[in-house]
């Protein structure tokens, strides 16, 4: 007979089935980073002038910078000399049909559950895939043009649609932003690209799928997402990698932008390699995401489902600019074994009557480290501004850790600030109830860690809710005990 | 024909011995009332009888012809043991009609019958709902959580009625609810009995046992059965204490043994 730690160990440690590897050849640069690379990587992409300048000028005050060391999160020092900075799956040119695609690489995507093959797609989702560096395959891209929608690879976007990237890279995360944002400024490689113009409502949710494949590599990747006056665009990012030994570095950049009463709804499932159950390998997940109300009326929600990863950095932010703007924050974090998590958001607000709504959901198993960050910021002009912010941690066992560490600044005494925060702990009290009521430990603590996430996971499209339920389970198994 | 049989039961948790030799046979169509003061050991028989690990455990159990000990927690619930709590569990988070859903199809599934849907479940909820005359909007809540004491309690009773139990242990479903509600759950409880099923009652208030009639009344103390009777054996303890029965010479030859 098993007890129920003993099932809950087993469901806790189920393996990473996204671990495989490619076997593909790839275009790299050698290790390390300096100009001459950066030059390198803006030439292989046959970049305009003034996105070399803005690299070169990232990259120099990349050097001034030092690493943050604030986080709650511990890790050797990353040597950057030692990182790969641009790998592409060879062949890479141009290609003007997904038939063109590398057999391998769809059958990568298959494999990850992503099929590219559009007539096989889940209807109503355009996709760009993204191997390493570069983009691999978008999607749709046809369909959405006939509404003016532009939906393509960053690089592409460089090339087709440079007085866009002109007018918006860099407004909303500044190339010094800090350490990480500065140094995705100067080699990032690719990323998505995503504009919705004026009035149009986006039929269908884009969707962008990152890998690292090739072995210590970092990856580098830059989303813009601009949604014009009265536009709405559902956005969403999924993520994988090979199970290697090393760390790998993802240091990425989103920036979104909604003018006057546009609304982006922006959703992440990720799931990068955590390292193994002893804290082996894994990914550096340490990304810039944040999101401008330019607009009145305007409205950004970051919705996450964060499962993997050796560490998470990351704090999905919105800019409340614009009067009456509103920016929501819906995350579950998941840390086991060795897993550590640094994450929350920062709400700013600028205009008159701006809200924001904070839900924060934390779990943490094994050894997991888990600890929320938030930010609400209410600055002198914002008469009217409203906060919610919940934060609930939820433990697993007695060797895990929560952390919650709200930060509240207000300037202006017409606001309204409300924090609320709990913790709670799956007892084998719980356990045993269910078991009572005929229901196996497995399904009790997939039942009782859903029903905690359930106010986030209403917020994510529906195949994604789906997805992101099972990935708990996995993530969880053998958790308890 | 006899649902459970108890023979020689025996627990300790940290070398303390709980339960010291319990005999016990409870027959289909019966009800069987544990009595006994604070301590002596009768929530430690109910969490046995469900399957609760912490204890090491000797003696023999039958249920409904098979070894009980053998059986894991979720098995004895879904072949028929239903416990309700001395103090119910909070599950945060989980709606409680999709809880029990869960545990009905559980019961089913181990049956060889199909699922039912949300729509059909609603349907036998709501019947069941009006033997306890329980407030639905309690349903559309996390399981017991935020519920009073009395609901938590009246709470179980449902869950009872839904389940449909060959055996239903009842650990002092009675304390804390107030006299309108015992009467409700009394009642509950006996619209429940068939002659097919059995029922044991753990409680301190021969109160209970005016509205649930017992066939059997059993005194536990210090971890022994030191008496067994009628129903009239409950009135004459709330009138003599349990003073009266330790003292009993046929009890302190037990207790000595
Ligand atoms: N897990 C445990 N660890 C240590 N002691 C225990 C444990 N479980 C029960 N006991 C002890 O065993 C004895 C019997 O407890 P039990 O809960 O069965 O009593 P009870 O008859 O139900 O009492 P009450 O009428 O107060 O509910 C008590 O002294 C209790 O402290
Ligand atoms: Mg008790």
């Amino acid at each position: 007979m098993t007890t129920p730690a003993e099932t809950i160990q087993q469901f806790v440690d189920r393996d990473y089935k996204y671990g495989f590897v490619t076997d593909i050849e790839s275009d790299a640069v050698p290790p390390g980073l300096s100009e001459d690379v950066i030059r390198l990587i803006s030439a292989k992409k046959k970049e305009p002038e003034f996105m070399l300048e803005w690299r070169l000028k990232a990259y120099r005050n990349w050097l001034t910078m030092t690493e943050p060391k604030w986080p709650n999160v511990h890790y050797p020092p990353i040597d950057y000399q030692k990182i790969i900075y641009y790998s592409a799956p060879k062949p890479k040119k141009g290609l003007n049909s997904l038939d063109e695609v590398d057999p391998e690489l769809l059958k990568t995507f298959e494999k990850l559950g992503i099929s590219l093959q559009e007539q096989k797609r889940l209807t109503g989702v355009a996709v760009d895939a993204i191997v390493d560096s570069v983009s691999v395959a978008t999607t749709f891209q046809k369909d959405l043009e006939k509404l003016g929608i532009l939906f393509c690879s960053f690089s592409d976007a460089v090339q087709k649609h440079s007085e866009l990237v002109k007018k918006y890279l860099g407004t909303v995360v500044p190339y010094n932003d800090n350490y990480y944002a500065a140094l995705n400024s100067a080699v990032f490689s690719d990323g998505s690209f995503c504009f919705i113009p004026k009035g149009v409502r986006c039929p269908m949710e884009l969707s962008t799928y990152f890998r690292i494949n090739a072995a210590n590599t970092g990856q580098f990747e830059r989303t813009l997402i601009i949604a014009e006056e009265g536009a709405y665009v559902s956005y969403l990012e999924g993520c994988t990698a090979p199970m290697r030994d090393e760390n790998q570095l993802h240091a990425a950049v989103v920036e979104l932008i909604a003018l006057d009463d546009a609304e982006i709804k922006y959703s992440t499932v990720q799931n990068w390699y955590p390292g193994d159950r002893e804290g082996k390998g894994g990914v550096f997940n340490f990304v810039t995401k944040r999101g401008k109300c330019a607009g009145r009326n305007s409205r950004i929600s970051w919705t996450q489902v964060e499962t993997g990863s050796a560490i998470t950095w990351k704090y999905p932010s919105v800019i409340l600019q614009g009067d009456h703007s509103v920016g929501e924050f819906y995350s579950v974090a998941l840390t086991n074994n060795f897993q550590q998590a640094d994450t929350g958001t920062k709400m700013i607000h600028i205009g008159k009557n701006t809200r924001s709504t904070i839900i924060s959901k934390g779990i943490s198993a094994g050894r997991g480290q888990n600890s929320y960050r938030g930010l609400v910021k209410i600055l002198k002009a914002a008469d009217g501004a409203r906060n919610y912010s919940q934060c609930d941690s939820l433990l697993i066992g007695d060797r895990c850790g929560a952390h919650t560490f709200p930060y509240i600044e207000v300037k202006n005494t017409s606001a309204q600030v409300e924090h609320e925060a709990s913790t709670s702990k799956i007892g084998e009290d719980q356990i045993f109830y269910c078991n009572q009521r005929g229901i196996a430990t497995q399904d009790a603590v997939s039942m009782i860690v859903n029903g905690y996430c359930k106010e986030v996971f209403r917020h994510l499209p529906m195949e994604f809710a789906v997805e992101a339920q099972k990935l708990l389970g996995v993530s969880l198994e053998g958790s308890v005990g | 024909m006899s649902i459970l049989e108890i023979k020689n039961l025996k627990a300790s948790v940290d070398g303390k011995q709980i339960l010291k030799g319990i005999n016990l046979t409870v027959n289909a169509g019966e009800t069987h009332a544990i009595m006994g003061p604070n301590g002596s050991g009768k929530s430690t028989l109910a969490q046995i009888l469900v399957g609760r690990k912490d204890y090491s455990v000797e003696g023999r159990v039958r249920y409904d012809g098979k070894d009980l000990l053998d059986m894991d927690v979720e098995e004895r619930a879904r072949e028929g043991i239903f416990l309700a709590f001395q103090y119910p569990v909070e599950i945060p988070g989980v709606n409680s009609t999709y809880f029990l859903k869960a545990a009905y199809n559980e019961i089913r599934k181990h049956r060889g019958q199909p699922e039912v849907d949300a729509m059909e479940f609603l349907t036998l909820v709501k019947e069941k709902m009006k033997i306890l005359e329980l407030d639905q909007s309690l349903l559309n809540r996390p399981v017991n959580e935020g519920f009073s004491g009395g609901e938590k309690k009246r709470n179980e009773i449902f869950q009872m009625a839904v389940l449909d139990p060959k055996l239903a242990i009842l650990d002092e479903t009675d304390s804390g609810l107030d006299i309108d509600a015992l009467k409700i759950v009394a009642s509950g409880v006996n619209k429940l009995k068939r002659a097919d099923n059995a029922q044991i009652i753990i409680t301190h208030y021969q109160r209970l046992l005016n509205f649930i009639i017992p066939d059997f009344v059993h005194v536990l103390f210090d971890g022994r059965i030191i008496r067994s009777g009628g129903k009239e054996l409950a009135l004459e303890l709330e009138e003599k204490g349990y003073d009266w029965i330790v003292k009993h010479p046929q009890a302190k030859e037990l207790v000595a043994s």
